[in-house]
């Protein structure tokens, strides 16, 4: 699109928040998903990790999402067409989409959260028990990938949102949606490790730092990328003070991977890079949600 | 069948006497502008909750030292298009297309989303504050309901604002412009014949689009067009971070971690 002559529909903290949490949330149900179907023995605890992180930081989403609202009594439109009777679903809709996409994943991350905590022993409990036999099964694996193909979509599906718009930058690219999977992907690897922190499995910590090292990578390409498909727009979002978020992005993604590569200097700065990663994340966001508002 | 409606604005014939946006407001109850001096005579702004029309005065610097801006005035309106970004969107259904074929915002079902705003390539809708929903244009649907025609063009003194069946004012805005140009006016040329699948509001100009803050016939693009493409980055980002994860969390020697047992309840860890 050329010249753009619209309003900007005033998307904030509450929208970068959910953002984020949706990235954390998705992303760390795929990283458990993964660790649980590639990994080995004792990859199961930083797997449990992972889905225990998706399904309260995924409780949080509906409610940043609802506080968004200019009537959050209303948040139950989204799903039902009280107009026209029935429910609403909008294929075309991004929005639309990630209503019903939130309220499927919190099902699937609901009850790895539960087999979670049955596995891990926090709670002992009979339905909790039935929850992990479930997901030990191989009723348990199809129901992971499922769930996992949900958790891609909602980490996706918020970048596809604000490219289907006419707002500047960000219906110029096409590049949002994976951008913020692979930077979803990357926080929620940070998380995990973050999480996983005080317990002694180097093998795991090799293996989600590895894994880590390629989610940066494929969000350093999918920045190029976006950047790349700006056109007349780019300077709205690499002018003034947005440079400085910029800055934030590139500590959030450079840093790690040169500490990455350095496994001494890893181990002195443990917390340094995941922290420096989840950082990353949220200026990403930050700066592509509030640069084309401005 | 109730009649398909359409506005045809003449920017030749208007004079900026504002009042359309007068009788908009009167009518639709709309809230006062605040008293403050944009450093214009176009002291509306924009479309926006509380505006519904909104005359645009277009200044430009002229070389004559006697007139040095040169005028020209455009009321602005919601373009009610044929294929409306903002109903593409709107995940609550809250926006409908009328009876008229007119585009309408539900009050009673809107829930403040503001996900039209952000599709809206004219920059028409607002959001109301006191109410918590999105706002525009109505075409006066009650009027229409009434055989009454909208506020703002019964108001318009010099007919820039015409009011009718769409057919019709599609081809009062050829023969006007086909007029225009008779009469010299080269650049004289319609606007909402084609846009979005032909606007319920044309109108007459004598510049290019962007000239008077619309968008050009090759800018005009639904919000949808990046649905497709958007979503087939994300599928080939998840199958590279799918490969991504197989060779970083692949098994190195020891048997999967779903066959592991639950550990016993007195262990309390993770």
């Amino acid at each position: 699109m050329g010249e753009h002559f619209v309003t900007p529909p005033n998307w904030q903290w509450y929208i970068l928040a959910y953002f984020f949490c949706a990235g954390i949330s998705g992303g760390s149900f795929v990283l458990g998903t993964m660790l649980r179907l590639f990994g080995d023995a004792r990859d199961a605890a930083a797997a449990r990790i992972a889905f225990l992180i998706s399904f309260p930081v995924l409780l949080v989403c509906p409610i940043l999402l609802t506080l968004d609202l200019g009537q959050p009594s209303r948040f139950w439109h989204m799903l039902v067409d009280v107009s026209g009777g029935g429910l609403v679903f909008k294929a075309w809709s991004p929005m639309s989409l990630g209503a019903w996409a939130l309220l499927l994943f919190g099902i699937f991350s609901l009850v790895m959260f539960a087999a979670s905590l049955y596995e891990g022993g926090v709670v002992r409990h009979r339905a909790l028990q039935a929850t992990a036999s479930f997901v030990a099964a191989t009723a348990g694996r199809i129901f992971l990938i499922v769930g996992a193909v949900f958790g891609l979509f909602v980490a996706a599906y918020t970048g596809v949102l604000l490219a289907v718009s006419n707002q500047p930058v960000w219906s110029d690219t096409w590049a949002l949606g994976g951008l913020f999977l692979a930077s979803g992907l990357s926080g929620a690897a940070a998380c995990v490790l973050l999480a996983s922190r005080s317990r002694r499995a180097a093998m795991t910590d090799r293996k989600l730092i590895e894994a880590d090292r390629y989610f940066i990578l494929l969000e350093l390409a999918l920045i190029i990328l976006f950047l790349a498909t700006l056109g007349g727009t780019l300077s709205k979002v690499l002018s003034g003070g947005w440079i400085i978020l910029w800055v934030i992005v590139l500590l959030g993604t450079l840093v790690p991977l040169g500490l990455h590569w350095r496994p001494g200097l890893m181990r002195q700065a443990a917390l340094l890079a995941p922290v420096l990663v989840l950082l990353g994340v949220l200026a990403l966001r930050a700066v592509i949600i509030f640069s084309a508002q401005a | 069948m109730a009649q398909t409606v359409g506005f045809l604005t003449d920017t030749t014939l208007c004079i900026g006497c504002k009042a359309c946006e007068v009788a908009c407001k009167e009518w639709n109850g709309l809230p006062n502008n605040p008293l403050d001096f944009k450093g214009s005579y176009d002291n509306t702004g924009q479309l926006d909750h509380a505006n519904w029309r909104h005359v645009r005065f277009l200044e430009t610097s002229t070389s004559n030292p006697d007139k040095p801006i040169a005028w020209s005035m455009m009321s602005d309106v919601c373009k009610h298009c044929a294929n409306a970004s903002c109903l593409e969107v709107c995940p609550t259904n809250a926006i409908v297309r009328t009876e008229f074929d007119t585009v309408f915002i539900q009050q009673d079902v809107c829930n403040g989303c503001r996900d039209c705003i952000a599709a809206c390539p004219y920059g028409v809708i607002g959001f109301n504050q006191q109410s918590g929903t999105a706002q525009k244009c109505t075409f006066c649907y009650d009027r229409l309901q009434n055989n009454l025609m909208p506020a703002c063009a019964t108001a318009c003194p010099t007919q820039s604002i015409k009011f009718g069946d769409l057919a019709t004012m599609r081809q009062a805005a050829a023969e006007r412009v086909q007029t225009l140009q008779s009469q010299g006016v080269s650049q004289a040329q319609v606007y909402g014949d084609t846009e979005y699948g032909g606007l319920h509001a044309m109108f007459i100009l004598t510049d290019k689009p962007e000239a008077y803050g619309l968008p050009s016939q090759a800018s005009a693009v639904l919000p949808g067009r990046n649905n497709i493409p958007g979503y087939l980055t994300a599928a080939v980002t998840a199958v590279l971070a799918g490969l991504a994860g197989l060779i970083a969390f692949r098994r190195r020697g020891e048997q999967p971690a779903a066959a592991t047992p639950p550990p016993a309840a007195t262990t309390g860890g993770r």
